[in-house]
């Protein structure tokens, strides 16, 4: 098993692209704690998972990273700036890829500069020259409609790293894609995401998915509905051959290391009803 | 293998079947005055309509421009109104709380029944008319779009907040667009209910429009007069409803694309 880093701050001083210190979440406002003392960063151009049964709290530690809701305790960092409780700085992506069936592919892929100011044309001329490098070439005027499910998240990804910042937050994005198209957009996400020097969290109760895709996995564990705050249970550092690590992830979840990680995460979860 | 699954029918079948039918009850409509089974004095036979309509068309086009004016009008301040109220309501839960049971309550009073009093406050006029026809059109308007701000996803909410979108651009570029289609559907609605309501205060007053040629047509007994007033109202409606259909394929491009 490869030796864990946990804080690359300290040492390296490396500053991550988002980091969470201690944070303590809660659906209703303090009655009922949902996950305590989750701590987690990630680099830039490094993919992170979060694996854990559905229930478990994984969305709401989402949202709280990206701001959306406020953590009882602890703190969100975002390149060292404490931005808690505040949305709007990091991108944020669904298993839904919630474009606006109203708007043109072009204009759904400027949304977050338009409404951080920029002009429709000025943001227009900006998105026209990742089209191309997106795999979208041709689509600018298409609807949403007019596209097939792996193309429409390739879009929302577009959406996705356009929102700034450079750190993304998936949830669960490729679960709504059929099983081949998944694959393909798992490599593909890899290697855009490492090519852009992306921060991405990704959250997903797909062990395979986790191995196949991230550098580090957090492991959770916990169930808030029955009154057990989910904790990190372990944090796995999964690491690849250079080939592996370009983007093809299918050649890798072949592997026996795929296999052996497979299993670290499955040791992990022990109890809960993932395997 | 035979399949069961239903197939849309085709373009040519779905204006066939409803003029097919149409036209056969006209013929047995015809035949059944014609041939004296029920007294032509009670029930003028299509083509006495017909006759009626064209003999009386200038007549009728004065009137006919009267209603259509106050049903436009009516429509317009009526929408208008739908729209502030539906606005109101989804941005602040009080104002839904309060006026939605109100608003629902509003439509079960029988617009026969406020037009003798709008006429008794606004006198004879165009003001009970346009009145009458805001109240009894802003309510589709109202509630449809209330439904169609409601109906968005609260994670594209969620989203445009990651943005750090404001709630006026929430509005602007997620709710509005998605309540649309369910504003037209109300519009469609409020449209046909603009001429009848037009016509219905026209009933109880007034000295111009197609509701008070019909009741001085009902007075005199001229029922083929009577008839062609009915199909003119009816072609108004269409009329108006087909501009709602037009304003929605302009204002919707998205919804008539094929899918993937």
């Amino acid at each position: 098993m490869p030796e864990l880093e946990k804080t690359p701050v300290e040492g390296g001083g490396v500053i991550p692209a988002l980091e969470a210190l201690d944070l303590t979440l809660s659906w209703d406002g303090g009655e009922h704690i949902v996950a305590r003392g989750i701590s987690l960063w990630v680099n830039n151009g490094e993919i992170v998972c979060m694996v854990g049964k559905s229930g478990c709290g994984k969305t709401t530690i989402l949202h709280a990273l990206s701001g959306l809701t406020k953590p009882l305790e602890g703190k969100v960092l975002l390149r060292g700036e404490d931005f808690t409780g505040r949305p709007g700085s990091v991108s944020y992506m669904l298993q839904k890829d919630l474009l606006i069936p109203s708007k043109r592919i072009i204009d759904n892929v400027c949304l977050p500069l338009v409404i951080k100011g920029t002009s429709k044309r000025e943001a227009h001329k900006f998105a026209a020259m990742l089209f191309e490098r997106f795999g979208l070439g041709g689509t600018e005027r298409l609807w949403p409609s007019q596209l097939s499910g792996g193309m429409r998240q390739r879009a929302a990804f577009l959406r996705t790293y356009l929102q700034g910042n450079n750190v993304a937050l998936l949830d669960e994005p490729f679960s709504a894609l059929d099983a081949i198209t998944r694959v393909d957009m798992r490599s593909w996400y890899c290697e855009m995401a490492r090519s852009l020097q992306m921060a991405s969290v990704v959250i997903t109760h797909d062990v395979d998915e986790a191995v196949t895709m991230a550098d580090r996995i957090y492991v959770l564990k916990g169930t808030p509905s029955a009154g057990v705050p989910t904790t990190i249970a372990g944090e796995i550092c999964v690491q690849r051959d250079e080939a592996m690590a370009a983007g093809n992830v299918t050649d890798f979840s072949l592997t026996p290391e795929f296999v052996s990680y497979k299993r670290q995460v499955l040791d992990l979860l022990e109890d809960d009803e993932v395997r | 293998m035979a399949t069961n699954r239903l197939s849309e029918p085709s373009r040519t079948r779905q204006i066939a079947v409803p003029t097919a039918t149409v036209a056969i009850l006209l013929v047995v409509w015809e035949l059944v005055v014609r041939m004296g089974f029920v007294p032509n004095f009670l029930l003028p036979s299509p083509t006495q309509v017909v006759s009626a309509l064209v003999t009386d068309v200038q007549l009728l086009a004065s009137h006919a421009g009267t209603t259509i004016l106050e049903a436009v009008l009516g429509l317009a301040i009526g929408v208008a109104v739908g729209f502030v109220a539906a606005v109101l309501m989804d941005r602040f839960e009080t104002i839904y709380l309060a006026f939605d049971p109100l608003i629902t309550i509003s439509q079960t009073i029988p617009t026969v029944a406020i037009a003798p009093l709008l006429v008794l406050w606004f006198g004879y006029g165009l003001a009970p008319k346009v009145i009458l026809i805001v109240l009894t059109t802003f309510f589709p308007v109202a509630v449809s779009l209330v439904s169609g701000f409601r109906s968005v996803d609260p994670d594209m909410i969620d989203l445009m907040r990651t943005m750090g979108a404001s709630d006026l651009q929430i509005f602007t570029q997620v709710k509005l667009p998605a309540a649309l289609d369910q504003f037209f559907s109300g519009l469609r609605i409020s449209a046909t209910y603009a001429i009848v309501g037009a016509v219905i205060s026209e009933w109880l007053g007034g000295f111009n429009g197609l509701g008070v040629y019909m009741t001085r047509v009902r007075k005199s007994f001229a029922y083929d007069r009577m008839f062609a007033v009915i199909i003119l109202i009816s072609l108004l409606s269409l009329l108006l409803m087909k501009l709602v259909d037009l304003l929605e394929r302009v204002c919707m491009p998205w919804k008539h694309v094929e899918g993937k």
